[in-house]
């Protein structure tokens, strides 16, 4: 529900209404206004307002049960677990990253940058598969894992794991433009006038990306959040112990609880809105610092 | 306080791309030099090398007694202005002009008070006072690029470096802050280098030019000295508008075809060379021994001066001649050039 929400093409504000010049007919305007309102209320709205209608069908109290019933709640406290692990991961490593390939050049860079888009042209189960493959019990690292106690899938490392790779790109792909963008005089000047290093990073560079850096860590929450099949692979599923939010509603669902599985639903679903709504009001206040960020 | 600055032999190679092959120049100590080439003659890259922003390949440079590599880049003090001056758009002006001193270490940095009152100073000096608490985004172009120095400024440089300090500017602004900087030198006396593409730019302000081409160093001299003396046909066309004259030297006297059009040549330069003439040292005479007759073909205003295109036999191009204070002679007519000033290059 939430990557539905988020792959709105978002039209800068300050596009809107800049074009006078129009070839269109109006006949041809209208149809093409309608058809796109129409597919966007029939098939983002309509499912977005459902889950709401659904998650109070039952009333107030329902929904409130819902959601505090323990294995809920264990769900809920996971995804934030692992949310809380993976994204402050990918905030360092991908601040690296960008770093790395937009101020200085080296062998390699392109590989790199393309390596950085892997997770999003990898169907997530793979990106699952993969640790699985790795670290599960048949896998290339199982057998020392086993002999040195070490749980990675169907445990929290593994779904941790399963997120970082899958949200990776969000802060790198975010920032690398944006600091290209910027180029590297800032930080020079800042070196000749004797400061060092980490002071460079921490009064420059960092102010100068930080609403492309808040914009990209927000997507990679709501994704490291609400991501469904790759975790669903190194999960097993269990119960009050390995069952994030999006896995918990699938159970339910299964189960036939369809009212509990909407209300948790309704949570990923609000998290989408709140994410949305950042990012517009975002894109409202500092269209054009985030402008540059956007050239991908 | 100011430095004398040494550059021996300079190589720099960017892959396949020779920047710098073998660039060496003394700098005196407050001296004003300007490193003056087309784009891609390496001036940029001296520049940088100089501050140490990118190493050499081969060669070094020195500050006094030292070698530059021995130093941190915050112990050799250059005050660097970018060419888009890398003003800080998150800081306030106080906040950038400060930026130097806060970043000292904790022992050698003046309390809060005195770098405010530094920064006042430094605003003061660069005639921006009371705009301490403005965005750099909320600053004019020249108004930007005076923050700019007052930041470069701020830690005292024993070396001020400037990178096309006027490129961005609009031609008054220009000229204003040229006479502006011109006079900023003559109070601060820093030992100062700056790139400029702009040759009326480098001949107004500085003590010394340094002509760069194609990565080597074509010539160094007073502005005097390389504009009335080019050392190579590169100098004197990149210095200023030259009419080409293909001439043969003859004992003392170069000839146009048979004709002969400059005197008091010395001896060992005979055969086949360049003259190359100033369109204002073509002047119009009644009748002399050394003239050069042809026919007035256009007019053209260049601003303050008429200019005449003149048609001489044996020669394909039209000469540029200034009519500065000359009674303006009118089309078709025919006319005789006396060349009072020319340099000489023998053909290559």
């Amino acid at each position: 529900m939430s990557e539905a929400a988020l792959h709105l093409p978002a039209v800068p504000p300050s596009r809107a209404g800049a074009q006078r010049v129009r070839g269109e007919s109006l006949v041809v305007r209208c149809l093409l206004i309608a058809v796109s309102l129409a597919f966007l209320a029939l098939f983002l709205l309509l499912p977005l307002v459902s889950v709401f209608v659904e998650a109070g069908a039952r009333g107030f109290a329902a929904y409130q049960a819902a959601i505090t019933e323990p294995d809920a709640v264990a769900a809920i406290q996971l995804t934030l677990l692992v949310a809380s692990i993976a994204v402050p991961f990918n905030i360092v490593v991908g601040i690296a990253a960008a770093w790395a390939i937009a101020k200085f050049e080296f062998r390699g860079k392109n590989f790199l940058v393309s390596l950085i888009d892997l997770p999003f042209s990898v169907s997530p189960v793979i990106s699952g598969l993969v640790f699985v493959l790795l670290f599960g019990a048949q896998g290339y690292f199982g057998a020392w894992l086993k002999a040195n106690d070490v749980q990675i899938i169907f445990a929290l490392p593994g779904l941790v794991l399963a997120t970082v790779f899958v949200t990776f790109p969000f802060v790198a792909r975010e920032l690398i433009p944006h600091m290209q963008a910027l180029g590297s005089a800032d930080e020079e000047a800042a070196l000749t006038l004797g400061a060092s290093g980490w002071r460079v990073f921490f009064a420059i560079t960092l102010p100068n990306v930080k609403w492309s850096l808040f914009y990209g860590v927000l997507l990679c929450n709501a994704r490291a959040m609400g991501e469904f099949g790759a975790v669903a692979v190194v999960s097993g599923k269990i119960r009050g112990l390995t069952n994030t939010m999006p896995l918990h509603v699938e159970i339910l669902y299964n189960e036939y609880m369809g009212a509990a599985a909407f209300a948790v639903a309704s949570l990923l679903a609000g998290l989408a809105l709140v994410t949305l709504a950042l990012k517009s009001l975002l894109e409202w206040r500092y269209g054009d610092a985030i402008a540059a960020s956007r050239r991908h | 306080m100011s430095v004398a600055v040494t550059i021996e032999s300079i190589e720099k190679r960017f892959e396949a791309f020779a920047a710098l092959r073998g660039v060496s120049l003394d700098i005196q100590p407050a001296e004003l030099v300007a490193l003056l080439g087309p784009s891609g003659s390496g001036k940029t890259t001296l520049l940088r090398l100089i501050a140490g922003l990118d190493q050499a390949d081969r060669g070094r440079v020195l500050f006094g007694e030292t070698d530059m590599r021995e130093l941190s880049l915050r112990d050799r003090r250059i005050g660097f202005v970018f060419q888009h001056y890398a003003l800080f758009k998150t800081m306030t002006v106080a906040e950038n002009v400060a930026f130097g001193l806060n970043s000292r270490p904790r022992r050698e940095r003046p309390d809060a008070a005195e770098i405010r009152r530094r920064v006042g100073d430094l605003l003061d000096l660069v005639q921006l006072p009371g705009l301490e608490k403005r965005y750099p985004s909320q600053l004019s172009g020249g108004q930007r690029q005076r923050v700019a120095l007052a930041r470069a400024l701020a830690i005292e440089p024993r070396v001020l470096l400037l990178d096309e300090p006027f490129g961005a500017l609009d031609a008054k602004v220009r000229k204003d802050l040229r006479a502006w900087l011109r006079d900023l030198h003559r109070r601060t006396g820093h030992t100062t280098v700056f790139v400029t593409h702009d040759q009326e730019e480098a001949l107004e302000l500085a003590d010394r030019v340094a002509i760069l081409n194609d990565g080597r160093l074509e010539q160094v001299g007073t502005p005097d000295d390389v504009y009335d003396h080019p050392a190579s046909p590169f100098v004197c066309e990149f210095l200023g508008e030259a009419n080409r004259l293909p001439v043969k030297v003859v004992g003392s006297q170069a000839f146009l075809g048979d004709r002969p059009v400059l005197g008091g040549l010395s001896q060992n330069q005979g055969g086949p060379a360049s003259l190359y003439v100033r369109p204002q040292h073509l002047r119009i005479v009644d009748d002399a021994p050394l003239s050069l007759p042809g026919v007035v073909e256009h007019l053209r205003r260049n601003g303050p001066l008429r200019r005449a295109e003149v048609a001489v036999q044996g020669l394909q191009r039209r000469l540029d001649v200034d009519l500065a204070s000359q009674v303006a002679p009118a089309i078709g007519e025919r006319i005789r050039l006396r060349i009072t000033h020319g340099s000489l290059f023998a053909a290559a």
